[in-house]
């Protein structure tokens, strides 16, 4: 039985503006499913449906295959929603925060208190359980929130953009909690503008542009479906100009080359040939990384490159001379 | 859901309302006292020994259960109002729509959030009443059930301006332009038949003379219209107002886009 299963689902706001247009795509138990898509795309809108927030203009949406109109609360009890802002009073406390959520879906007070001192122990909240929430770091604020969504238990768990402006070690602390959230059974779909992320954590992948899905399926199908490598060379000493024409690179530094190899002409070679000129190749990156360069392929977005362009008013190759004059 | 769970979730919802203004109780619960106390000193002692008798009844215990009413119908209403449209503001209202809770559950927490800062707001008042004026009732049933009622009506009424606010001037233009005119023409201050007959009409129209003299009749046994009626509009008002709050509480007003 699939987590949720969304089918045709569409929404027009007020004023007639089209947020979703047929969306339809479904989530396995026990997944870890990405919705990525650009801004204004839907993805907030097809969450927001989801977990009740935001009314349909027409389609399905089941969960562990309770409808979301005949079935209102049974489907919505499987739920635990993390928003992308952080929506509980500033001046409430902690525990509270956790405790109240339990009882909002009907846990009595002494279990939700147990429930709620289990999971606060379990994202390291537990010292800060009577801190106001005001007093919180945004880090803090981040695994109250999903400690919140996981009061009740869930078996489908909803983020909306759970890392979206928090330092990197708070990043990689949110990806181990929920990797150890999805471990435990817990279905979960995340939306988020960091692709490295979805390719990190997600199993299956959901693309919306325009208020449709441009494609739903697993990760390794969709990175199968790459047909080039964008990449950047770096070698210890300056790349000859002949070195780049032979690879149609482009030089972008001395010692720097960007690179588009198709899969089919594979690395080997390319790196043979550098050899052969001489140019020994000391590290390598992918320019974008490859799902989000499927993912500019599949919306329709440009993948723009990190170096300026000649003819860039501000960055580009007469604004750099004259600023070094 | 089962109905003990169902009961849970109000519960959670009533807890977090008197948590709410029980933590600010100076600025929620002991202003009226104040307000009270003024009143009485300012035309209960000095004005309303030149005033003598209305109704009756001295100044002081003429008024003091228009006063009792003024301080509830505010607390009640403004209690809701800015709780409702906070949550709304803050989003935190979003923990209540995506829990498992039927929209009946979820509005009768908020108002019963409402109605018992209500209670507390009628014992503090009555309280303070207490040290000018005596203490008596016609009947204390009569009293309780329209100091219940009025709650019930006026946080429903602080309901409804919630989900329809945009901002927070919309929530305490009502309480300032409309309802503490609607209050004090309804009677806190003098008997209507003191008004000339046009304007007993007007006054008619007004909810709060019915809510206000039910109560009075509660402890005097004194009413400008028939006790039963006055009871009877107040308690249909409230009947009407918590319905009309459902009614667009379900239909997403203000909540769901």
């Amino acid at each position: 039985m699939d987590a949720l299963s969304v089918r045709e689902l569409s929404k027009v706001y007020k004023g007639g503006v089209k947020a979703l247009d047929g969306v339809s795509f479904s989530v396995g138990e026990g997944d870890f499913y990405a919705l990525l898509g650009p801004n204004g795309a839907g993805k907030s809108t097809t969450i927001g449906i989801i977990a009740g927030l935001v009314r349909k203009t027409s389609g399905t949406v089941s969960v562990f295959g309770r409808d979301l109109d005949s079935s209102t609360m049974a489907a919505k009890s499987l739920i635990g929603l993390v928003p992308q802002d952080f929506d509980f009073s500033q001046f409430d406390r902690v525990f509270d925060v956790v405790v109240n959520q339990a009882g909002l879906y009907g846990m009595r007070r002494a279990l939700a208190r147990q429930r709620a001192e289990q999971i606060l122990r379990r994202v390291e909240l537990w010292e800060k359980r009577n801190a106001e929430t005001r007093e919180l770091s945004g880090g803090m604020k981040r695994r109250l929130l999903i400690a919140r969504a996981l009061a009740h238990n869930p078996k489908l768990l909803i983020l909306d953009e759970p890392t979206a402006g928090v330092d990197i070690n708070v990043r990689r602390a949110t990806w181990d909690l929920l990797r150890l959230i999805n471990r435990s059974g817990t279905a979960i779909i995340l939306t988020t503008h960091y692709l490295e992320e979805a390719e990190t954590l997600c199993r299956s992948v959901g693309i919306i542009n325009h208020g449709r899905i441009v494609t739903s399926t697993t990760i390794d199908d969709l990175m199968s479906l790459a047909e080039k490598e964008d990449i950047i060379l770096y070698s210890d000493s300056a790349i000859p100009t002949e070195a780049a024409e032979r690879l149609g690179g482009t030089l972008v530094g001395a010692r720097t080359m960007e690179l588009s190899v198709a899969h089919s002409r594979g690395l080997n070679s390319v790196f043979a040939e550098l050899d052969s000129m001489g140019v020994r190749i000391i590290g390598m990156k992918n320019r974008l990384n490859r799902l989000e360069s499927l993912f500019m392929h599949l919306t329709g977005g440009e993948a723009k490159s990190s170096a300026p362009a000649e003819d860039d008013p501000v960055f580009g190759g007469d604004a750099a001379e004259g600023d070094r004059e | 859901m089962k109905r003990r769970s169902l009961l849970v979730s109000y519960q959670t919802i009533v807890i977090r309302e008197v948590t709410r203004f029980t933590r600010v109780w100076l600025r929620t619960l002991i202003p009226p006292a104040v307000t009270t106390g003024l009143y009485f000193i300012i035309f209960g002692t000095l004005m309303g020994e030149r005033i003598g008798s209305m109704d009756g009844l001295p100044y002081s215990d003429f008024m003091m259960p228009g006063l009792l009413m003024l301080s509830v119908v505010l607390c009640s209403y403004t209690n809701v109002a800015s709780s409702v449209f906070s949550s709304r503001f803050q989003h935190y209202l979003d923990e209540i729509l995506v829990a498992p809770i039927p929209d009946f559950v979820v509005i009768s927490g908020f108002i019963t959030g409402g109605v018992i800062r209500g209670m507390m707001i009628a014992v503090i008042v009555l309280a303070t009443s207490a040290m000018f004026v005596d203490i008596s009732a016609w009947s204390w049933w009569l009293v309780m059930l329209t100091l219940f009622l009025s709650s019930v009506l006026f946080s429903a009424a602080g309901l409804v301006n919630a989900l329809f606010a945009k901002n927070f001037d919309d929530i305490s233009i009502i309480p300032t332009l409309i309802l503490t005119p609607l209050i004090y023409l309804g009677g806190v201050f003098y008997p209507v038949s003191m008004l000339p007959e046009k304007w007993q009409a007007v006054t008619a129209l007004n909810p709060l003379f019915y809510v206000i003299n039910a109560t009075r009749a509660g402890f005097s046994g004194h009413c400008d219209t028939s006790i039963a009626f006055a009871f009877g509009v107040t308690l249909v008002s409230a009947a009407a107002m918590f319905l009309l709050a459902l009614w667009l509480f379900h239909r997403g007003t203000g909540v769901k886009s």
